[in-house]
């Protein structure tokens, strides 16, 4: 019921966009079923949504420490050049999967040592990482593009279970695990504690410095598993495309879900619907026939829209302005005093 | 000068050292052709994050200003492909163009009470939608105009070329530091950065302010855009991705603190002189690959971060010693 409350804008603007969308293209909303799999632009979205999806799990847990992971794109490069280089390497999928998580939990450890440990912004730390992330990457995969032909591995990219694309299935799994185990343990509620003031939350006895390095490390594991999708899906790594910019739609999905990039209450849930908005508009402007070059500005516009609609001033503004039209004419002043 | 300078000699210190390892293995780097050529190449650069570092002083952010510098390239070569307007004009009308792009945002920035980081973001994705929407393909310069202000540079000792976009960056330096340490507007922006409570009992107008700064990130994104047109002679809108990431960090670099308040003018020279050192080493030895210059520059961002770390613990340690 809450939740239901707390998602409610995200919802709102969701449903309007498919309304857009499906305006300029009818047949936005139809899935048909052929073969085992359910096909259709929806499920388009969810597919190619996933990276940022993925991303946005983890950048909601350190945005609510009032934080920011600006490395997580160059990760996912350098978590999809290890996987590809394992490969080819002649390793398996199974290890293959599990140095790209390490390699992703290593990152993350590494930002969190920076941030909880050494103290420094969130900001600069994560720059770091991102800026040395690419040439890291390029290391790995000696300037190349390493591809690779292993099916097992590509499953995770093409690959379909029970109707729907295996990304789909990999955000969903993640985005539900994380959101029940914030909810159910009190993990959540640490977690906004340290974001609302940590110095408060360490004095009342929350292990401030462990919860911050394992919330970094968290979003490096969702960083490599976009990794893995991004890398699975088009069979190669490539270190200088993968993941890049995926950062800022990450933080945009975040900021749509409703998230304060000033820490504290955070939903999981609202900031997959902020990825799946954003991915919404991207596949819709293509799905709607305007030229792919027009796709940047819509998109900023939208973005626009929807953050209007939900800065706070606004909102404050808009309740003292409906309050001043309610209120008799004498009361008016002190209505306006007060607010 | 005081203690709150210390970062800045530090950046001073460590490019001085930089540049005389590198002198010690090619002794040919201390020439004026290889100085003029470092201002040259990163005029376009010191132009953007002299913007950029009065944005961050005061507590704010601008990821917008790579996109405007391709936007500038775009719309600079198309209006002169499409229109008989003369440079100049279409310099004057883009440089209010940006300017105005980037006082809208300070406004948003100001009356939704939004991060910075979120609003510039818009603003990145608009400024490079609007170049995509002017021409997805590069157009090339062609005007009599440009050959003279590619050709215009001074002869200096030792057959340097101090050109003219050079120049330039260094003019923008110096204004940026009238700008930020000897005027009243200034004094607001650090007051800003400081804490915008205090700056709102100071007396300083904080709508207004934040509203200049940006709209002088965007004067100086779109200068920055001219210059970029000049050096490549061309305009593309896929050019400069990424620039405010790299603006940011030759910020950072040069001594000043992300969350604002501190920091100087001259010190984001001297981050931007540092990183263009790191390149020309390894042009000139020709062994390294690419790559290494990311990860160059992000140790050396580690390093940078760690040593004001240190001496900020330094002085506050000597401050309470004082005190006790």
């Amino acid at each position: 019921m809450s939740l239901l409350g707390r998602i409610a804008p995200q919802l709102i603007a969701l449903a309007a966009l498919v309304a857009l969308v499906s305006f300029f293209f009818p047949g936005f909303l139809s899935i048909s079923y052929h073969d085992g799999r359910l096909v259709g632009p929806v499920i388009d979205v969810l597919k190619r949504g996933a990276p940022v999806a993925l991303l946005a799990i983890g950048m909601t847990l350190v945005i609510a420490t009032r934080g920011i992971d600006l490395s997580v794109g160059t990760v996912m490069a350098i978590c999809g050049a290890v996987a590809a280089s394992a490969i080819a390497g002649g390793l398996g999928v199974g290890p293959a999967l599990l140095l790209a998580l390490g390699a992703g939990a290593l990152a993350g450890l590494w930002n969190g040592v920076l941030v909880a440990v050494v103290g420094i912004q969130p900001f600069v730390a994560t720059l770091i990482l991102m800026t040395m992330g690419r040439g890291i990457a390029q290391l790995i995969t000696e300037g190349r593009i390493l591809t690779f032909t292993d099916a097992g591995f590509a499953f995770f990219g093409s690959g379909m279970m029970l109707g729907l694309p295996v990304p789909a299935w990999m955000w969903l799994i993640a985005g539900l695990g994380t959101a029940l185990l914030m909810r159910l343990s009190a993990l959540g509620l640490l977690i906004e504690a340290i974001g609302i003031n940590r110095r408060a939350s360490a004095l009342s006895g929350v292990n401030a410095t462990v919860l911050l390095i394992a919330v970094y490390v968290a979003s490096g594991l969702c960083a490599a598993l976009a990794g893995i999708v991004v890398t699975a899906d088009i069979r190669g790594a490539d270190a200088n495309n993968a993941g890049l910019w995926l950062e800022l739609d990450a933080i945009l999905a975040v900021v749509i879900g409703g998230n304060s990039l000033l820490g504290g209450r955070f939903s999981v849930t609202a900031s997959l619907l902020g990825a799946m908005i954003i991915q919404t508009i991207d596949t819709g402007v293509l799905l709607a026939g305007f030229p792919p070059e027009y796709n940047l500005v819509i998109k900023a516009g939208l973005v626009l829209i929807i953050l209007v609609l939900q800065s706070p001033r606004i909102a404050a503004e808009w309740r003292v302005w409906r309050e001043t039209q309610r209120a008799p004419p004498p009361d008016r002043t002190r209505t306006e005093g007060g607010a | 000068m005081t203690r709150r300078a210390l970062p800045l000699y530090a950046t001073i210190a460590i490019f001085l050292l930089a540049f005389f390892l590198c002198w010690l293995q090619f002794p040919f780097i201390l020439s004026t052709r290889v100085i003029g050529n470092l201002l040259t190449d990163n005029a376009y650069l010191g132009i953007v994050a002299v913007g950029m570092t009065l944005v961050i002083l005061s507590g704010g952010i601008d990821l917008s200003v790579g996109s405007v510098i391709a936007f500038s390239g775009v719309f600079i070569a198309v209006m002169l492909r499409d229109t008989g307007l003369h440079p100049l004009a279409v310099f004057a009308l883009l440089l209010a163009i940006t300017t105005g792009f980037g006082a809208a945002m300070g406004v948003l920035i100001h009356r939704l009470a939004m991060p910075p980081f979120i609003v510039t973001l818009a603003g990145m994705f608009l400024a490079r939608g609007a170049a995509y929407m002017l021409s997805i393909q590069s157009v090339p310069i062609q005007h009599p105009f440009y050959d003279v202000l590619q050709d215009a540079y001074w002869l200096m000792l030792g057959k340097g070329r101090l050109t003219l976009i050079g120049v330039l960056m260094l003019l923008s330096v110096a204004l940026g530091m009238v700008i930020a340490h000897r005027t009243r507007f200034g004094i607001s922006v650090y007051a800003l950065g400081g804490g915008e409570q205090t700056a709102r009992l100071m007396g300083v107008r904080q709508g207004r302010t934040i509203m200049l700064v940006y709209a002088y990130s965007g004067l100086m994104a779109g200068l920055s855009g001219i210059v970029f047109s000049v050096y490549t002679g061309s305009g593309y809108s896929l050019a400069t991705v990424g620039t405010e990431l790299t603006a940011i960090a030759a910020v950072v670099i040069g001594g000043t603190l992300l969350t604002g308040g501190a920091g100087y003018m001259f010190g984001t020279l001297v981050g931007v002189l540092t990183m263009g050192l790191i390149q020309t080493y390894i042009v000139f030895d020709g062994s390294l690959s690419s790559w290494w210059t990311k990860i160059v520059i992000g140790v050396l961002l580690l390093v940078f971060i760690l040593l004001q770390k240190a001496l900020l613990r330094l002085t506050r340690g000597s401050f309470s010693g004082e005190a006790g």
